[in-house]
C-alpha cells in the first residue's frame, strides 16, 4: 500500500473539519473493502479517516424505528435483541456478509458506501424504506437508500460529506421482510442474484410492498412496479407470482463468471417469489 | 509528512508500545515489527483467516486491520493461547486428531475456535462449521479440524464438571 496518514477523530465536528480540509481523504469503517481496494491499488489516498471512534457513527438504537450508525459492525446488529425482534431480516443479512471475522468489522454503512451491485444489505434496506443520513460541514441531508448508489462502486456522497447513519422507519403492524440470495457455496460468497422484500398486510390483503434486487444491474435495483402491483391484492400465490415476474422483467443483468444474464433473470423470479412468501408468513404472524 | 505512529496496546496480556507506518496492517506489525510470527499470512485480503487474532473479544482478520487501530485495544494471538508450557486443550486436540498438515492455517483456526468455545462451550457440528467458514485449509479437508474442536469442547466441559 502507498503511504498515507491516519486520523481517528473523536467527534463528528472534528471529522468534518478534517474531511473538509482533505477532500481526497478516504473514510475507514470496518476496512474490509477499503483496505483490500487500497492494497490492490484500486483506491489511493494520502489520508485515512477512521470513523469508528465517532459516537454518532457507532449508535445502534431501536425504538420501533432504527438508527443504525454507519460504522456499527454486523455482529452488533445480530447480537442486539431489540433489532433482532423488530428487524429479523436485517439481523439475518448482517449474519451472511462474509464470515465471523468479517462481521466483527464490516458495517452496513460501509456496505452501502462501497456501492457494489451485489451488496447483500442494500436491497433489504431499500425494501424497508431506509434513508441515508448524510452530514457535511454546516448542514445535512437525507437520501432514500434507493437513490444512494449511482454506478458500480460509486455513490452520491460529495467530498466532505459523511454517511452518519441509516434510518429505518418503524414497520406498520402486520409487516414482514426478507432477503434471499443465491450463491453456489453455503457461505463466504458473492450473490449471483438477490432479492429483498417488505410487505404489509391488512387481513388477507397486501397494503404495501417494496422489492429490490442485487447483482442484476449496475446498482442495487429498486423495482417499484413489482411492489406497487401487489398493493390491494390478496396475499396469494398468484399475486406473488405476478410480482416475481415483474421483478424478473426489470432486471438488467450481465453475464459473467458467476452466471449468465438469463440465469440471473430466472433467479430474480425465484428469489423474489420465495422472499415474498417468507415475508408474508412473517407479516401474518406479526 | 511521513511520520511513523507510536501505538500503545496490549498483546497477550502484556502492554506493548511499537512504532509503525499507518499503512501497515496489524498482521505486518505483529510479524515484522514485533516479531510475533505465530500469526500467519495467507491471502492478505480477508478470505483465508490464517491471520485471525482476537481484538477486544472478537475475532478479526488482522490483514484487514491497520496497526494504528490497535491503539488502546486488547489483542490475543496464537502466542497467547497456551499457558506457559501447557498447551490449550484446542492445541492438544489439533495434535491428537491430526487436524493439521502444513500448519499454516492452524493458528487462525485455533484462535477462531477458542473464541467460539469461550462463548458457546457446547456448539453443534453445524455451528462449528459456520463459525469457521472464514478459515480456509487446503490440506486437511476440514473433517479432522471439526473433530478436534469437538474434542476440545468435550475436554473443556469435563474439566469444568
Ligand atoms: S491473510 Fe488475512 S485473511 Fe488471509
Ligand atoms: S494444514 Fe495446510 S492449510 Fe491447513
Amino acid at each position: 500500500m502507498k503511504w498515507f496518514d491516519y486520523s481517528a477523530p473523536r467527534t463528528l465536528d472534528e471529522a468534518l473539519d478534517t474531511y473538509a480540509s482533505h477532500p481526497h481523504a478516504r473514510l475507514l469503517a470496518g476496512g474490509t473493502d477499503l483496505l483490500v481496494q487500497m492494497r490492490a491499488g484500486r483506491k489511493e489516498t494520502d489520508l485515512v479517516i477512521d470513523t469508528k471512534r465517532i459516537p454518532e457513527l457507532n449508535e445502534l438504537h431501536c425504538n420501533g424505528a432504527l438508527t443504525l450508525g454507519a460504522a456499527v459492525p454486523c455482529c452488533r446488529i445480530y447480537e442486539d435483541a431489540a433489532v433482532k425482534s423488530a428487524f429479523p431480516a436485517l439481523a439475518a443479512v448482517a449474519s451472511i456478509i462474509g464470515g465471523i471475522q468479517i462481521q466483527g468489522r464490516a458495517s452496513i454503512g460501509g456496505n452501502l458506501c462501497n456501492a457494489a451491485p451485489s451488496a447483500d444489505s442494500i436491497p433489504l434496506l431499500i425494501a424497508l424504506g431506509a434513508t441515508a443520513r448524510i452530514v457535511y460541514k454546516g448542514g445535512e441531508r437525507s437520501v432514500p437508500v434507493e437513490d444512494f448508489c449511482t454506478a458500480p462502486g460509486q455513490n452520491i456522497l460529495q467530498p466532505g460529506e459523511l454517511l452518519v447513519s441509516i434510518q429505518i422507519p418503524k414497520p406498520e403492524p402486520h409487516s414482514g421482510s426478507h432477503y434471499l440470495r443465491f450463491i453456489p457455496r453455503n457461505e463466504m460468497d458473492i450473490a449471483v442474484a438477490g432479492a429483498g422484500v417488505a410487505v404489509t398486510l391488512n387481513g388477507g390483503t397486501i397494503t404495501a410492498a417494496r422489492i429490490a434486487l442485487a447483482s442484476v444491474a449496475p446498482t442495487p435495483l429498486f423495482v417499484k412496479a413489482a411492489g406497487d402491483a401487489l398493493v390491494g391484492q390478496p396475499a396469494t400465490e398468484e399475486s406473488v407470482n405476478k410480482a416475481a415476474l415483474l421483478a424478473k422483467d426489470a432486471a438488467k443483468p450481465i453475464s459473467d463468471m458467476r452466471g449468465t444474464a438469463d440465469y440471473r433473470r430466472h433467479l430474480c423470479a425465484v428469489l423474489t417469489r420465495r422472499a415474498l412468501r417468507a415475508a408474508i408468513v412473517q407479516a401474518q404472524e406479526a | 509528512m511521513q511520520n511513523k505512529v507510536q501505538v500503545h496496546t496490549t498483546i497477550n496480556g502484556e502492554e506493548v508500545d511499537f512504532l509503525c507506518e499507518p499503512r501497515q496492517s496489524l498482521l505486518e506489525c505483529l510479524r515484522d515489527n514485533l516479531n510475533q510470527t505465530g500469526t500467519k499470512e495467507g491471502c492478505n485480503d480477508g478470505n483465508c483467516g490464517a491471520c485471525t487474532v482476537n481484538l477486544d473479544g472478537r475475532i478479526v482478520t488482522s490483514c484487514l486491520v491497520l496497526g494504528v487501530e490497535a491503539e488502546g485495544r486488547q489483542i490475543t494471538t496464537i502466542e497467547g493461547i497456551a499457558k506457559g508450557n501447557q498447551l490449550h486443550p484446542l492445541q492438544r486436540a489439533f495434535l491428537e486428531e491430526a487436524a493439521l498438515q502444513c500448519g499454516i492455517c492452524t493458528p487462525g483456526f485455533i484462535v477462531a475456535a477458542k473464541a467460539l468455545l469461550d462463548h458457546e462451550p457446547n456448539p453443534s457440528e453445524d455451528r462449528i462449521r459456520w463459525w469457521l467458514a472464514n478459515n480456509l485449509c487446503r490440506c486437511t479437508g476440514y473433517d479432522k479440524i471439526i473433530r478436534a474442536v469437538q474434542k476440545a469442547a468435550a475436554v473443556l466441559q469435563e474439566a469444568k464438571a
